[in-house]
């Protein structure tokens, strides 16, 4: 078995997973090939530590082998995988709460209370004003200063581009929940790049 | 006639596309005459594509090969008969 074994492209992912299921090595080792990124990016969007992230990693790929007679076949394997891999994220994320403290940006109320809003065009392509580094940088910590019940919902549905049913069923929440919850999401990022990116010296308030 | 407030509940729906045409024309109507609904409506948008355009994080080559000893230790132990 070599990790960097690879599948031409266009092969049937169900009967790769068939033969998975049938017991070949090798074909789970491409499954693992296909989203290890991706979980690995997930797990630490989710988690925002490096240590964690790994430990979800591994976690969920050896479940997912463990348990793979339990994948029915109806959803993506993918689907599966993140299913896994959140679930495993989350109870780390639980268990660091009482040594961690989550950061806490000012959520944006939809409800009664008078919202304090930065409205202002963004400067034209404000990622030439950044290296490379800056910019990842700048997008991580918008992200971490998401509560996580927000920030796992925006991760999913924005990041990995799950719909919002699946969203609800992974996370164990209701549709309106997603939904509610992305909108907070949104909402208090677009906030945030926007004190970062608003473009200098107009004056918008003249529309306020 | 559609408030701000109203708009913003309605937001994800209307930069998602998961109205129907009529419903997302009233919504449209106001986006054009408030400068700051289309203000957050063109932010909120800009914000979502800047997540969508950065690239997945590269994994480790460390971390990758802890995975893939974990894998492999596991595989050993199962012991199919098809490898």
């Amino acid at each position: 078995m070599t990790p960097t074994a690879s599948v031409p492209t266009g092969f049937d992912e169900s009967a790769l997973v068939a033969q998975a299921k049938a017991g070949d090595q090798n074909a789970f080792a491409e499954l693992v090939n296909r989203y290890e990124r991706k979980i690995y990016r997930l797990a630490k969007n989710i988690t925002r530590n490096d240590e964690d992230a790994e430990d979800v990693l591994q976690d969920a790929f050896l479940k997912a082998y463990t348990h793979l007679d339990n994948f029915k076949g109806d959803s993506k394997f993918y689907t599966w995988i993140v299913r896994i891999a959140v679930n495993e994220a989350l109870m780390r994320l639980r268990k660091r709460k009482t040594d961690r403290s989550v950061p806490l940006d000012e959520p944006v109320e939809l409800g009664e209370e008078t919202v304090q809003r930065e409205i202002a065009v963004w400067e034209d392509n404000p990622e030439q004003q950044y290296s490379q580094e800056e910019w990842r940088k700048i997008l991580d910590e918008a992200v971490d200063s998401l509560k996580p019940d927000f920030r796992t919902v925006f991760v999913l549905r924005d990041i990995e581009e799950l719909s919002t049913e699946e969203t609800a069923e992974t996370l164990g929440i209701s549709v309106p929940a997603v939904k509610s919850r992305l909108l907070r999401a949104r909402l208090a990022l677009r906030e945030r790049l926007t004190r970062q990116f608003k473009r200098k010296g107009e004056n918008l308030l003249g529309y306020l | 006639m559609v408030t701000c407030k109203q708009f913003l509940q309605e937001l994800n729906a209307y930069l998602d596309d998961t109205v129907d045409p009529e419903t997302k024309q009233h919504w449209q109507a106001h986006v054009d005459e408030c400068p700051n609904c289309f203000v957050i409506v063109d932010t909120t948008k800009k914000t979502l594509q800047v997540y969508k355009g950065i690239e997945p994080q590269t994994l480790p080559d460390d971390v990758r090969t802890r995975l893939w000893q974990a894998l492999e230790k596991k595989m050993a132990a199962k012991k199919q008969p098809q490898v």
